[in-house]
């Protein structure tokens, strides 16, 4: 056994490192920021869907998938080649932004609609209990996955850049590059968006109240697939603008398996601020970006899944119903 | 099978062949019983000419993986299929059953300790059997979706563990684990990776221990406790039964049994490391319960059989295998959502006498009627 301890006593485990943390703070702070309100968006589909189904959208990794291939696809058909970083006017940047976003949108919101049509109606048709659909959901992950897999191979495509990060401006010695502020910027009007159309159209309006007692909602005249239908589409939509940014951030981004671990982030910045809330899923998203960040400089790089992972238990033990979820699990109990 | 088919028309084939089966009596349950299982046990040696995997694949290894998963599969069940605990991390204890083992008897080891197979396996045993309780004890408060993303959480956790915390190796993984230390008369090791056949029967026989434990504890009050908390926890626990302990102990056994197929798998390969114990297995294995109709261990066996086998035998589809098994989870789900051979509720005390004097021995009366169809084991 002695040799057991000073192996152990020599290497430890993990490294701890308090210098890197402070170092990088502000850096750590910015990316965080940027791949939170990534998180955040993908997030709002799972908070949706929950907030009326009561179901975790096991799939919704892959629509955001699916929003990421066709993001990368779109840019491939503009006429932008692997490898090269042209010099691009501003208005065509724009318009090449805008339609590879516009295209993702479209696309992934299409998908989610089309998954809920074809997995999840007949079985609230056949009033499965909740387990099923869950199980349901895992077989299209797994399904949507592996058709990537077998049609596009498992490397990822090759890079694409539309745009060279490059500095902006500095913030406390952290650099802030063009890519992070659009990213930010374009989540935070896109959650306002959303937030609006949940709290003060009359469609949203139907929404909330299918999340708050179906049976009710129906008795009233709300229409509950199309409730359904428009929830699925308001998630695939925002995890296709997730998808748009997430290849511009990561531009190896596009392959197969790439929903899997955003998926879990996302659902555990959903669960963070409160499954159910619009406005929580953005602040989960956020701290969830920031922790994990300052982790990695912590624990070191090879330990930031972990930190996702470790986060989400202590979370769903702790404070299953989250930072701002008061109101549903009220609601549910 | 020779089920009656009499006026039977509108009773499903399953349920018939059940009806079967019950209605005989223990003598020649046993006569059909020990010729299958001894079918069982030679196929390996027959190698059939239709059945077999060759050229494409060795057909003794496909059987033994068929069994290795077959145990994964009825050690899943007792979470999944008897409680009602969705455990998408499965495969977490079955790696933390491999792991010990590596651990504890390869070279390769930081221990160094070189302990022969066989007393790893109790070791493996134990060891999954605590970190079920260690990952239950916290997390069983949870429900459904929830606890489901948890284990999800356990199960990638522990493979990023043995990714990157050095002791456990990571991709270079641990070589030379040692099997169980059989030698024939020329001195030639039986158990070897290339050779499935003994690796088979070995399996097999451990199945048939476990079946039999898990079987006696499905008949126990144990067992009744699991069904009640599946069907309806809140129910449970007004009627008295604790679910939480009953809950963990579904786990804990689970876990063991996942343990002991992980140590099996390490003997056999020889080799770990920290690939393969992804979420892609897990939910293979999670696939193996459902399809075959979790709540049942005839038909999560036959689950894990059709998932070993249906690749290996059909080359052209091996590539497609994932994709085959999402889409059959989705239609089986929509259309038949107990599975192939789905769990069935029955009279849980005093079960064969009593179930006997209901129906009348003998007769052919369909239980589902009599308890309407759609009370039917389904997961709750």
């Amino acid at each position: 056994m002695t040799h057991v301890t000073s192996v152990l006593a020599q290497d430890p485990l993990i490294d701890f490192n308090f210098q890197l943390l402070v170092d990088r703070f502000w850096a750590n702070t910015i990316d965080g920021l940027s791949y939170g309100s990534i998180y955040a968006l993908v997030a709002i589909g799972y908070t949706l869907v929950y907030g009326v189904l009561r179901l975790i959208n096991f799939a919704h990794s892959e629509i955001f998938v699916i929003g990421v291939f066709a993001a990368y696809f779109t840019f491939a058909s503009l006429g932008f080649v692997p490898g090269e970083s042209p010099q691009l006017g501003l208005f065509v940047l724009i318009g090449s932004l805008l339609v590879a976003g516009l295209v993702a949108m479209a696309v992934s919101g299409g998908s989610a609609v089309l998954l809920e049509r074809v997995c999840y109606r007949p079985l609230r048709k056949r009033g499965a209990p909740p387990l099923v659909f869950l199980i349901t959901a895992i077989g299209a992950s797994f399904a949507i996955q592996q058709i990537f897999l077998i049609t596009l191979g498992a490397n990822s495509q090759p890079t694409i850049r539309l745009l060279r990060p490059t500095e902006v401006f500095e913030i406390f010695g952290a650099r802030v590059t063009n890519i992070q502020i659009m990213t930010v910027v374009a989540a935070i009007v896109l959650m306002v968006v959303a937030d609006t159309f949940v709290n003060r159209t009359r469609l949203g309006r139907g929404v909330r109240a299918v999340s708050q007692d179906p049976a009710t909602a129906t008795l009233m005249g709300v229409n509950r697939e199309r409730v359904f239908m428009l929830t699925f589409l308001l998630g695939g939509v925002l995890a296709g603008a997730a998808a748009l940014f997430y290849i511009m951030t990561i531009p190896a981004a596009a392959v197969y398996n790439g929903g899997f671990l955003l998926g879990i982030k996302a659902f555990t910045a959903a669960v963070l601020g409160g499954i159910g809330n619009l406005r929580g899923a953005l602040l989960g998203g956020l701290v969830l970006g920031v922790v994990e960040n300052y982790g990695q400089s912590f624990f070191g790089g090879e330990w930031r899944d972990v930190i996702a992972f470790v986060l989400l238990i202590v979370v769903l033990m702790f404070r299953p119903t989250g930072i701002l979820g008061e109101s549903l699990a009220k609601a549910r109990a | 099978m020779n089920a009656p088919d009499a006026a039977a028309a509108k009773v499903p084939f399953g349920t018939r062949l059940r009806d079967w089966w019950g209605s005989l009596d223990r003598w020649q349950q046993w006569a059909v019983l020990i010729p299958a299982v001894l079918l069982i046990y030679l196929l390996p040696v027959l190698n059939p000419p239709l059945l077999t995997t060759e050229p494409g694949t060795d057909f003794q290894i496909t059987l033994f993986n068929a069994a290795r998963i077959a145990l994964i599969a009825i050690g899943l069940n007792i979470v999944v299929g008897q409680a009602g605990l969705l455990d998408l991390g499965y495969v977490g204890f079955f790696a933390v059953g491999a792991y010990t083992t590596a651990v504890f008897s390869s070279p390769d080891s930081f221990l160094a300790t070189d302990y022969p197979w066989l007393a790893c396996i109790p070791l493996a045993m134990f060891v999954t059997a605590v970190s079920g309780l260690l990952l239950g004890a916290p997390t069983l408060r949870l429900r459904g979706d929830y606890l489901a993303i948890v284990t999800l959480g356990f199960g990638e956790i522990v493979r990023l563990l043995a990714d990157n915390l050095d002791p456990l190796r990571g991709q270079r993984g641990f070589g030379a684990i040692p099997g169980p230390e059989v030698t024939r008369a020329d001195g030639s090791q039986v158990f070897t990776s290339t050779d499935g056949t003994p690796w088979y029967w070995l399996t097999v026989t451990v199945i048939i221990i476990v079946l039999m434990f898990v079987g006696n504890l499905e008949r126990s009050r144990v067992g009744r406790a699991w069904v009640a908390i599946r069907e309806d926890e809140d129910a449970a626990e007004s009627m008295g039964v604790p679910t939480f302990r009953f809950k963990l102990w579904a786990f804990a056994m689970g876990a063991t049994v996942g343990g002991l197929s992980g140590a099996i798998y390490a003997g056999q390969v020889g080799f770990i490391n920290s690939q393969g114990f992804d979420i892609i297995t897990s939910i293979l294995f999670l696939a193996a319960v459902v399809l075959g109709g979790s709540g049942n261990k005839v038909g999560v066996i036959l689950g894990a059989f059709i998932i070993v086998y249906i690749p290996d035998r059909f080359q052209v589809i091996a590539q497609y295998r994932f994709l085959i098994f999402g889409l059959a989870i989705i239609v089986l789900m929509i259309f038949r959502p107990q599975g192939l051979l789905g769990a069935r509720q029955r009279l849980l005390t005093y079960g064969r006498q009593a179930y006997q004097r209901l129906i009348g021995k003998g007769e052919q009366i369909s239980s589902e009627s009599a308890l309407g169809k759609h009370e039917e084991g389904v997961l709750r």
